[in-house]
């Protein structure tokens, strides 16, 4: 009755592993074309899929910098260090961090105005890095080293009680 | 030969796996609103469905019934599609950006898509060989990619259509989808020759 057992754990874990060392290996010898280095200026990204760059979310944006119909300059989260990862990259020119159509500047964090906030929770659902710290129907607050300033957040809040400052 | 063009027709048409047999529902509903998705999820499927179900075969014959290790089949099927689905996504992803944009969210739901673990079971029970196999997973897929097809595109017909409220929606859709089973199950007077 073990060895039944036994050769029935085998067999599967066998499976498994085969199965798995098949797309290992497939993942790394299919040509990658352009797909392999949109992936690499993906992995730079912060992939906070917040928008700010006017691409649906990180890999859009990736995409669209590999087809040079985009700057790379656009990503207010990643900040100057990823311009320059980016820049380093693709071999183009670092520019300074585009600003938001906010007048937030890069390097600002969001800050809950306590006196307002309902507890509704819709803000801490928004946000992509989990900043936002707060039960339902309880005082949120934002976590100022976690915030990216992505401003997802902002828009959400039912009352309007976010608003971007310098982070300090 | 024959009897391949037979298990294509049968299942295609006349078993079909969403409007008969009633498997696959899922990507049924909640991917025909767009033709296009639809058109890529159905190719997705396919070539899933039949990949899966050849690999499914094989694995069987010649690993799960030497060893007496039948009663594992259902779980080792699933291992077999996971790792099929997750080669489609691979594929998908590196030689059709443009698809990955329409479909990519989709795919992954391919590995509960019950048709896909429907074929392969059915495989082995009916004992059917290599080739019929195949063809059946093809057949199934096909059968899937119509069905899929059509339906999407009477649901982008049904958004300018004058709907009563109660029905608007998701009940509208399986009204369509059982009067299509319905007509579908008309073929069944084909299966006597």
């Amino acid at each position: 009755m073990w060895i039944g057992i036994a050769i029935a754990v085998v067999t599967i874990t066998g499976i498994a592993l085969a199965a798995g060392l098949v797309l290992g290996f497939i993942s790394r010898r299919l040509p990658g074309n352009s797909g392999d280095l949109v992936e690499r200026v993906n992995e730079l990204l912060p992939q906070t899929q917040c928008a700010q760059c006017g691409y649906p979310g990180c890999r859009p944006y990736a995409t669209a910098i590999v087809d040079d119909s985009a700057p790379v300059n656009l990503c207010p989260p990643g900040g100057d260090e990823t311009v320059r990862r980016l820049a380093a990259l693709l071999g183009r020119e670092p520019l300074p961090v585009a600003t938001s159509a906010s007048p937030a500047s890069p390097g600002c964090v969001a800050v809950i105005d306590e006196s307002l906030c309902i507890g509704c929770s819709w803000c801490r659902d928004a946000c992509p890095v989990d900043a936002i710290t707060g039960a339902h129907h309880f005082m949120h607050t934002v976590i100022a080293s976690e915030c990216t300033g992505c401003e997802l957040c902002v828009a959400r809040c039912p009352v309007d009680c976010i608003a971007m400052a310098a982070a300090r | 030969m024959t009897d391949l063009i037979l298990i294509l027709v049968a299942t295609v048409l006349v078993n079909n796996f969403l409007l008969v047999r009633f498997l696959g529902l899922c990507p049924f509903l909640g991917v025909s609103r767009n033709l296009e998705a639809a058109f890529g999820m159905s190719l997705a499927t396919a070539f899933v469905l039949t990949l899966s179900s050849a690999v499914s075969y094989l694995l069987h014959e010649y690993l799960l019934v030497p060893l007496e290790l039948e009663y594992l089949r259902t779980i080792s099927f699933i291992l077999v599609i996971a790792a099929s689905v997750q080669f489609t996504e691979i594929m998908v992803r590196r030689l059709s950006p443009l698809l990955n944009e329409v479909l990519g969210i989709y795919i992954p739901l391919i590995a509960t898509n019950c048709a896909v673990l429907g074929v392969a079971l059915l495989n082995v029970q009916e004992a059917k060989g290599f080739a019929q196999s195949v063809f059946f997973g093809f057949g199934a897929s096909a059968g899937f990619a119509l069905v899929l097809v059509m339906f999407a595109a009477v649901r982008e017909k049904l958004i300018s259509a004058d709907i009563p409220l109660p029905f608007r929606g998701t009940a509208i859709a399986l009204v369509t989808a059982g009067i299509m089973s319905l007509a579908f199950m008309g073929f069944s007077g084909m299966a006597r020759p």
